[in-house]
């Protein structure tokens, strides 16, 4: 038989019987609120729960709980060979699928020490390049969105979609792309797609102003972003942040520039870095990466070089497509590759890769069999839910949507 | 042998069991006893200066004595250098020192090769699970004994609409 629970509600306002409207205020009674938000927050760029303890409106303790996206990536990359494991990169940071191709294709590429052609480099680099730019104008339309600035929203995707058409005419797909092979990419950019390039190219940078310039002289965006979300460059770089939300710290740490790869030597461009390490230096560095990515786009789709773009090691690399069907040596070699995949040396390596979030990176050991022996995924944005707690303190409940913004946090990539 | 390696070992000979490079990559192979010792050097030494902590990982080798590896991956921004820690965990005795008061990066890291892999980590402020349920009743799914499909703990779920009973 359960007992009624005893009423533990404590009287905090004491109303006048006879002027209930003017409640004489005794002393307020002061204690910690827990509040749960998420994980089916709008805000929350998919399933984050946030576990908050809150003095009034301000925030003492931030408890991310996460995992609600787990699906145990890193498990079945065991279970299945190195070819098989692209799909599920894309599943990672869905937003920028492309790039998740690329970090896993140069750790695998690392591994087996295999050397991409270059047209193909540079076809990927153009790619990731894009990829970035549809990444940050997600990041600007949401996060602007989440602040309440609605307009930016619209005009970002309305961009973000001429891209993510053009990724439908390379790849059959919008958003789980993998293009990218170990060895090169799985086909060549047609004269039509340079043209759209080209055009994008000429399209976006009055665009990217106008943005700015709706966001810059908006008063509630510079309030809501400046001195939020503080977090100084020695602390940053202990917590092991990356990508713009290390760089808005005033920290130039970019594996682009610092490990170049692909075609980034190729071409020019500069890191943006910012000063204060606040919401809006991370603004600023992102609105600033998207002008340089356009800039490397438009050097590069002028100096493509001619040439293969999948290297020819049988062992490894898939055959051309339109062979597959029609010379029997290609098809043993594309049936080979899928049903026992190829052998990897034995041994260990970690390859990051500078995607629109942070430093993407694989550890993948191999013990010499088809498949990955252990294959761990260093995803910003899980690394980035660490120092949460760290940077939430202290800031009002309101600034709560915007800290996690910051991060430009994607749950597929952070549970895995 | 690389210059970082050689320094490392004459810093703690009896420490360092192995350093091996291999595709560009330094690992060094410590005794478990000795890594946290080895990192707040690797860390704090100004000619070495390694600030920023990449990932931490960990490898089931079920065959070998010391079934566990836990795999601490470094970076020295300044110096533009990687270095890869690691040492063998015995699965009697599972349990690592944290880096926690090292790198604060280590916290989400370290609960995580806990989640997954089972090893403990002495001296961290908050070591539960990250990922997985607080109840997860299975155990550790990356060790090489957990089977991809999990040990049946979902086909108990209820679903809605789904009959009872």
């Amino acid at each position: 038989m359960p007992q009624p629970l005893e009423d533990q509600r404590t009287t905090v306002y004491k109303v006048d019987p006879e002027h209930p409207a003017n409640p004489t205020l005794p002393t307020l009674r002061t204690e910690e609120m827990m509040l749960n938000m998420g994980p089916q927050h709008p805000s929350t760029h998919g399933v984050l729960k946030v576990v908050l303890a809150l003095e009034g409106e301000r925030i003492v303790k931030a408890t991310p709980v996460m995992g609600f996206l787990h699906r145990g990536v890193e498990k079945l990359a065991e279970d299945g060979t190195y070819h098989q494991f692209i799909p599920h990169t894309d599943r990672l940071d869905y937003v920028c699928a492309m790039y998740n191709n690329f970090a896993y294709c140069r750790a695998v590429e690392k591994l087996l020490d295999l050397k991409v052609p270059p047209r193909a480099e540079y076809l990927r680099t153009i790619v990731a390049e894009v990829q970035r730019i549809i990444g940050h104008l997600f990041w600007l339309g949401t996060q602007a969105l989440d602040i309440g600035a609605m307009t930016v929203f619209f005009y970002t995707f309305r961009d973000r979609e001429i891209l993510l058409d053009f990724f439908d005419e390379l790849c059959g797909a919008r958003l789980t792309t993998s293009w990218y092979r170990i060895g090169g990419v799985e086909r060549d950019f047609t004269p039509d797609l340079v043209e759209k390039l080209r055009r994008f190219c000429d399209y976006f940078p009055p665009k990217l102003e106008e943005y700015v310039t709706f966001l810059n002289t908006n008063r509630i965006w510079l309030s809501r972003t400046k001195g939020v979300a503080v977090i100084s460059a020695e602390d940053a770089v202990n917590f092991g942040l990356s990508g713009p939300t290390l760089r808005g710290s005033g920290v130039d740490y970019d594996l682009r520039k610092f490990e170049p790869y692909a075609a980034y030597g190729d071409c020019e461009w500069s890191v943006p870095v910012g000063k204060n390490g606040d919401t809006y230096d991370r603004y600023w560095v992102r609105v600033e990466e998207m002008r340089q990515s356009r800039n490397m786009v438009k050097q590069l789709l002028g100096k493509i070089p001619d040439g293969p773009v999948m290297a020819d090691v049988p062992s490894v690399t898939l055959p051309p497509k339109d062979k597959v069907f029609n010379d029997l040596a290609s098809m043993i070699q594309q049936f080979k590759l899928f049903s026992q995949g190829f052998q990897a040396p034995k041994g260990e390596i970690y390859c990051g890769t500078e995607a629109a979030k942070g430093e993407l990176g694989f550890y993948i050991v191999s013990d010499g069999g088809g498949k990955p022996y252990r294959l761990k995924i260093r995803a910003p944005s899980f690394i980035h839910m660490g120092a949460f707690d760290f940077m939430a303190r202290g800031y009002m409940i309101a600034d709560i949507v915007t800290i996690f913004g910051t991060y430009d946090i994607v749950m597929g990539e952070c549970d895995r | 042998m690389h210059p970082d390696a050689q320094k490392i070992q004459q810093a703690f000979p009896e420490a360092v069991q192995s350093a091996v490079e291999w595709r560009g990559d330094l690992t060094l192979h410590v005794k478990r006893d000795r890594l946290h010792a080895v990192c707040r050097y690797l860390h704090d030494d100004p000619g070495l200066d390694y600030d920023y902590i990449v990932h931490v990982s960990s490898v089931d080798w079920p065959d070998h004595p010391e079934r566990f590896e836990v795999v601490y991956e470094f970076y020295s921004i300044r110096r533009k250098q990687r270095i890869r820690v690691k040492s063998g965990v015995p699965e009697d005795d599972c349990v690592a020192d944290s880096m926690t008061d090292i790198w604060k990066g280590a916290d989400f890291m370290e609960r995580e090769v806990y989640d997954m892999m089972g090893i403990r980590f002495r001296n961290h402020p908050n070591l539960v699970r990250v990922l997985l349920p607080d109840d997860f009743p299975e155990g550790y799914p990356l060790r090489k004994d957990f089977p991809v499909r999990g040990k049946g703990w979902r086909d108990t779920f209820t679903f809605i609409g789904e009959k009872t009973g």
